[in-house]
């Protein structure tokens, strides 16, 4: 670890601190409902919205009624996607006369994107028209993103209400996430990313004659609207193969470092709105406590493995000491203006947050520099995760940390002032366990089978933690990937599209049906006996739980790949 | 579920415009009013002719030019429509040797020189379109780039000094040499003296 990595991570903490608590209380009054000068500025927009779509707006949803109108978006926007990548060649705005995507590609893209994933078989520079990038992935950045979040405060109102029949109206939460929202803040970050480099335009790919005289073509397009929103909706897919890695996504560290933040900003505020809207800072802090130590160790751990370098470079003189005058490390697929430091701080970010969004090429990571991304991601993407799965994710980890402190002392296990009995035990253990079935099954089909092994690039037990990562961050709904891996084929799109789906909604499914059951619940006082959920100890036992369940599910795959790998690695130096 | 059909539907339609439609053309317009040099990709002109983009990396292989990243673009290296790292595995074999064989080439094209490679110059960049090497990177270029255009090294070292930028703001990201500016400002230092 250099200083400067030091006083990196710490300078991204402060900031990110403290934008997390005005931005914490402005979501939590703008979904309320509460009079703020936004919703006031929006009112005759949004009023009329409601009135084109026949919306009432006090009027509430059941939980049911509510996981429907959210399935019936959600699917609406893989139609909508899959149609206009199948069509696309037809469509205005495709300079480049780039051809209609395969059925499979574009199923597995189109279900991708909706859930939040933003996996990516393709290579957009190559795949997809311009229109496509902006009416098709541009959209569902925003959408997917405004169903995560909206999900997250219904499981908020769960908690914060008491005998209630409803946990608010679906269509009026995500109108107003997105208006007041993601659509200000994705507006002023693409300003400031334009102003680095990052372009944007409609232009035709620019040819250029280079010094040497050969003709280097340049990719274009729509760029910088579309980054925005990839980050603030911890969405992560990129307009270009290399995602942030490539200039014109991400040109300067300061585009880089906002992009870091961009990503953490709304899965950590959302932790201040949970507690304002429950009645107890304290409760949101815990919460944003336990993740923040379990990102920090993980920042650490990849910063310090990447800067190890390659062992087997040395015998070739290659110098990768730091020095004042390079990054040194493991620079295989990483960017010079990047280096070590910022690199493995947002390999650490990315993954932590359901993201998926790369500067370096996590396949080229030393063994235990790819090891961390993937627990994080394994720990099913609650380490601030994807923005409102994050909050919604960790809750049900909270449920099931309160469900084990009761059982040690014998007492209905209680959260908020809400008894956790039987049935939202069921939801949780469904939320919890959906993912490594997922995960795990899928890896052990990939490598059991012809057209799994096929994708393979890498050979030995890197090439097992590419199927690994692959199924780990589809399963979790982040989208990064040990890139090696071919899994632009019918086989893989399509294993990896059913893993994303399940992955996303058999666990919104499950918390909204909690919400609907814990807001129909009466709020208990505390008592001496009651388990407070906002100290230290808590925050403990949040972090055993999370790092148990996680440990527990992935443990002997891990040894398998990246574990094994390492000890090659350092054999016999 | 009737109920539901209708603000489905509509709010979809209604928010694909908004968030697909009128947010990146309000971009693109905010974007090419105040910044239309970077929204059009920052491009370096010539005698009038785009020469390439400051933030893209072409391919060098001239010794009078500082050579870039490594670049595992296909199929051919620096390919700006198909951005790509080399994902290759740090066991890989097949990565030893290509760093191996840069190291060689590096060495046959400036025999004299014993200092270690820096590590960037032979490990391929992410994008595969890295417009920077690092300043030690760029040092030990400095001989024989100096060598190829009959210039003194510390000529060379100045025109290096002049093209590194620090750390931005001193605390994000890393220093770095911009070659293509760096080779154009050669090219043009030489022809001023060599009209």
């Amino acid at each position: 670890m250099t200083s400067h990595a030091w006083l990196l991570l710490g300078f991204f903490l402060l900031v990110l601190l403290t934008l997390i608590k005005p931005l914490g209380i402005y979501i939590a009054d703008v979904m309320e409902g509460r009079s703020t000068w936004a919703l006031r500025l929006g009112d005759p927009i949004e009023s009329a919205t409601y009135r084109l779509c026949g919306v009432r707006k006090n009027e509430e949803m059941g939980w049911l009624h509510y996981a429907l109108a959210i399935l019936l978006f959600n699917g609406l926007g893989v139609l909508a996607v899959y149609a206009l990548q199948r069509l696309q060649l037809w469509l205005p705005l495709n300079p480049q006369q780039l051809g209609n995507v395969s059925p499979d590609s574009a199923f597995n893209t189109a279900v991708s994107f909706v859930t939040n994933t933003n996996w990516q078989g393709y290579a957009g520079e190559s795949t997809m028209s311009y229109l496509t990038q902006m009416l098709a992935l541009t959209v569902q950045n925003f959408l997917s993103a405004a169903t995560g979040i909206v999900v997250a405060i219904a499981l908020i109102r769960g908690f914060a209400r008491h005998t209630a029949q409803s946990v608010g109206n679906a269509w009026v939460d995500l109108t107003r996430i997105t208006f007041y929202v993601l659509l200000p803040l994705a507006l002023a970050f693409a300003v400031v990313l334009v102003s680095q480099g990052a372009i944007q335009n409609f232009a035709a790919y620019q040819d250029v004659t280079t010094l040497e005289n050969a003709t280097q073509t340049l990719a274009m397009g729509p760029v910088a609207s579309q980054e925005a929103i990839k980050m603030i909706g911890t969405n992560g897919g990129g307009f270009f193969n290399a995602n942030s890695a490539h200039p014109f996504e991400n040109p300067t560290p300061l585009t880089n470092f906002f992009q870091m933040l961009a990503i953490f900003l709304i899965p950590g505020a959302l932790c201040h709105t949970f507690g304002r809207l429950v009645g107890d800072a304290r409760q949101g802090w815990a919460v944003l406590a336990a993740m923040t130590i379990l990102f920090v160790v993980a920042a650490l751990a990849v910063i310090y493995f990447e800067q190890q370098g390659n062992p087997l470079f040395a015998a070739a003189g290659v110098d990768q000491a730091a020095s004042a005058t390079q990054a040194g490390g493991n620079m295989e697929g990483k960017e010079t203006r990047f280096g070590i430091a910022d690199s493995g701080l947002f390999a650490a970010i990315t993954t932590s947050a359901s993201c998926g969004a790369v500067i370096a090429m996590h396949d080229s990571f030393t063994p235990l520099g790819g090891l961390a991304p993937l627990i994080l991601m394994q720990l099913g993407e609650v380490v601030f995760g994807g923005v409102g799965s994050g909050l919604y994710g960790m809750l049900v980890f909270a449920i099931m940390a309160v469900f084990i402190a009761g059982l040690m002392i014998g007492r209905t296990p209680e959260y908020l002032g809400k008894k956790i009995e039987a049935y939202e035990m069921k939801m949780t253990s469904i939320a919890i366990l959906v993912t490594p079935l997922l995960v795990l099954g899928g890896t052990a089909v990939a490598v059991m089978t012809v057209s799994g092994r096929a994708g393979i690039f890498n050979p030995g037990a890197h090439g097992f933690s590419e199927v690994l990562y692959a199924f780990t961050s589809v399963g979790n709904n982040n989208g990064s990937a040990f890139a090696g891996l071919s899994a632009n084929t019918p086989f893989y799109n399509v294993l990896l599209a059913i893993a994303m789906w399940f992955g996303r909604l058999a666990v919104i499914v499950p918390v909204l049906a909690m919400a609907g059951s814990l807001a129909a619940k009466k709020r208990l006082a505390a008592t001496a006996g009651t388990l407070p959920t906002h100290g230290p100890l808590f925050v403990t036992l949040l972090i055993g739980t999370v790092l148990l369940v996680g440990l527990l599910n992935y443990v002997p795959a891990l040894a398998l790949g990246p574990v094994v790998e390492h000890l090659m690695l350092w054999a016999g130096h | 579920m009737k109920t539901l059909i209708r603000p489905a539907l509509t709010l979809f339609i209604l928010l694909s415009i908004l968030t697909g439609l009128v947010y990146p053309l309000l971009v693109t317009g905010i974007g090419q009013a105040l910044f239309p040099k970077e929204a059009a990709g920052s491009l370096i002109e010539r005698d009038g002719k785009p020469v390439g983009s400051r933030l893209i990396g072409q391919n060098f292989t001239d010794p009078k030019y500082f050579w870039g990243r490594p670049s595992a673009t296909g199929p051919y290296p620096n390919n700006a429509v198909a951005s790509s790292g080399s994902n290759l595995g740090p066991l890989n074999p097949a990565l030893k040797e290509a760093v191996e064989n840069r190291v060689k080439a590096l060495r046959a094209a400036d025999p004299g020189n014993t200092m270690p490679v820096p590590v960037d110059l032979v490990t391929a960049s992410a994008s595969g379109l890295d417009p920077h090497i690092s300043p030690a990177a760029a040092e030990y270029q400095v001989t024989r780039v100096a060598r190829a255009r009959g210039l003194a090294s510390e000529t060379v070292r100045n025109w290096v000094a002049q093209h590194t930028e620090d750390r931005q703001w001193e605390i994000f990201g890393e220093p770095r040499v911009n070659v293509l500016k760096l080779n154009l400002a050669l090219d043009r230092s030489q022809a001023e003296k060599h009209p």
